[in-house]
């Protein structure tokens, strides 16, 4: 069973890679529709990607190894999180050896990497990116952490997939501390992945950007390293959501059958997760940077009341 | 790992829907949206009393549901809607703390109360012990959002929260407080309120605002 379960780990982690894009590509397509536009094809990011890994790199003559660097680690960042993440199935050897505080370590060092790289060079609008980005990370990874204790404190583990399992065979019952670490949830991961109320994604305005303004020296492959790993992100998140907040379907046991369930299941509810992201950012109108800390500082009091109802009423 | 029956699951839900509406009440600026808030806070609590009267069997609770809903869901709103068109206060200045830091003092509130609450529910005996300490954190909510507002009218709006979590704190130490003590200080609201509403036209005319740290002033030249 021990090869079958590595079998099962590295088709995760292949799905990941594969559906992360295709994700995207999905939430920009609702996206135009909702806003009346004709939607580019749903494989338009493996479209950009492609074209990018057959461009020829041009890299800064002040750059340093750091910034060629940067890309690879970043997108393997991205991909052990994929790996740790329960998405189709939780008794999986890399899934089990971390917990979720060392995922929220992960995403971290993506961060610190991707900033680090956009400061390399010099230039300002990499270092505005950069310190738009820290300042984003560190009101968004307290709100995060936050969340996760509050479903550690519900499920007395640390471990996400223990966290799906237990949660996936409780009752259905009313919960409003999870409804508040959902919303909270909801809003860092809006905040975490450069969309709407805290930054465009599809905008390259100067003053505005900060995922556009961290990846602006970058071209070619490295480039298209970075655009891959921003879906993955994009993409994880949503499997720790699914994994805290929606476990119904998520396999326990390596039976082909239940496999295929989970993975049925996990597409429906990345369609529907998407329709719904899309739906919040057509409907929100992007923030002031400066009324960011507010909005995750809202983030932070919904996963603090989340924690502070789940210690009294215990619900 | 949750054997509580479905009722007690929605009161509770409430509770934290009621918690959560005192943090949107300290963060709104508007003071129409106040009031709307304001309005949605007594529906819950309506929508509370009337499940807790249902569970309890208890009839004295059904009229106070009746209560709620005419005077803190239907009347007041109204009334204070009223004023806010006629004096034409549309918004608060900006508060003495900034949102983000109100917010920061407004989780201390709720940690503290939690504490306070703790003994309180440790004695009581209903099943809905465990949000005395919810109805608590309301009320030093409200208060906080007195404190810090500058305008009469966001003032009142926090005094008739704090009210409201006072009878939700009652609610649930004792499943309610005594009809003649209840019709009193529903009465004693009303009252209030409306001669509080006059009162808005004197402050008006006297100082040409309703912001009251004219009130700090003793002397009219300055």
């Amino acid at each position: 069973m021990k090869v079958f379960d590595w079998i099962v780990q590295l088709m995760g982690i292949a799905l990941a890679l594969t559906a992360a894009p295709v994700f995207l590509g999905w939430v920009n397509q609702c996206r135009a529709w909702l806003q009346n536009k004709s939607a580019p094809s749903i494989l338009q990011p493996y479209r950009g990607i492609r074209k990018l890994f057959h461009k020829d790199a041009v890299i800064a003559e002040n750059a340093s190894r750091l910034f060629r660097l940067a890309p690879y680690v970043v997108f393997g960042a991205m991909v052990a999180a994929a790996a740790v993440i329960p998405s189709i199935a939780t008794r999986l050897p890399i899934t089990q050896a971390a917990d979720a505080i060392a995922l929220v370590g992960l995403l971290a060092t993506a961060r610190v990497f991707v900033s680090l790289a956009a400061m390399d060079i010099g230039t300002a609008f990499g270092t505005l990116g950069a310190r738009r980005e820290m300042m984003i990370g560190f009101l968004a990874e307290p709100a995060l952490l936050v969340v996760i204790f509050v479903v550690s404190l519900t499920c007395a583990t640390t471990a996400l997939p223990i966290i799906a399992e237990r949660l996936s065979a409780q009752s259905f019952a009313l919960n409003p501390s999870l409804a508040f670490t959902a919303v909270a949830f909801t809003m860092v991961l809006l905040a975490e992945n450069a969309r709407i109320p805290v930054d465009n994604p599809a905008t390259h305005l100067e003053l505005t950007m900060i995922h556009e303004a961290l990846l602006l020296e970058y071209s070619a492959r490295h480039l298209a390293l970075m655009e891959w790993a921003a879906a993955l992100k994009l993409f994880n998140y949503a499997c720790i959501g699914f994994a805290v907040f929606i476990p119904w379907g998520i396999a326990t046991v390596h039976a082909p059958m239940s496999l295929a369930v989970s993975v049925i299941l996990l597409g429906v509810k990345l369609t529907v997760a998407g329709a719904g992201l899309a739906l919040v950012e057509t409907v929100s109108a992007k923030l002031r940077v400066f009324r960011a800390p507010e909005f995750l500082a809202t983030a932070f009091l919904f996963a603090v009341l989340g924690l502070l109802v789940r210690l009294l009423l215990g619900a | 790992m949750n054997a509580l029956s479905w009722d007690l699951q929605l009161l509770n839900t409430l509770a934290a829907l009621l918690l959560l509406l005192s943090f949107a009440m300290l963060a709104q600026r508007r003071i129409v949206a106040l009031v709307n808030l304001l309005a949605l806070q007594g529906t819950l609590l309506f929508i509370a009393t009337l499940l807790l009267a249902w569970r309890t069997g208890d009839h004295n609770l059904y009229i106070s549901a009746g209560l709620t809903l005419g005077l803190k869901v239907i009347f007041l709103p109204w009334l204070l809607h009223r004023l806010i068109r006629r004096l034409g206060v549309y918004w608060d200045t900006e508060p003495l703390l900034n949102i983000t830091g109100t917010m920061l003092v407004g989780v201390l509130v709720v940690i503290f109360s939690f504490g306070l609450a703790q003994p309180i529910s440790a004695l009581a005996s209903t099943a809905t012990r465990n949000s005395i300490g919810i109805a608590v954190a309301v009320i030093l909510i409200a208060f906080l959002t007195m404190i810090t507002r500058r305008k009469a009218m966001s003032q009142v709006v926090g005094f008739l929260s704090m009210e409201n979590g006072l009878f939700f704190g009652a609610m649930s130490a004792t499943y309610g407080m005594p009809m003649v003590v209840e019709l009193g200080i529903a009465l004693d609201v009303l009252v209030a309120m409306l001669v509080l509403g006059v009162f808005f036209f004197q402050i008006r005319e006297q100082f040409d605002s309703l912001d009251l740290k004219h009130f700090e002033s003793l002397k009219e030249d300055q």
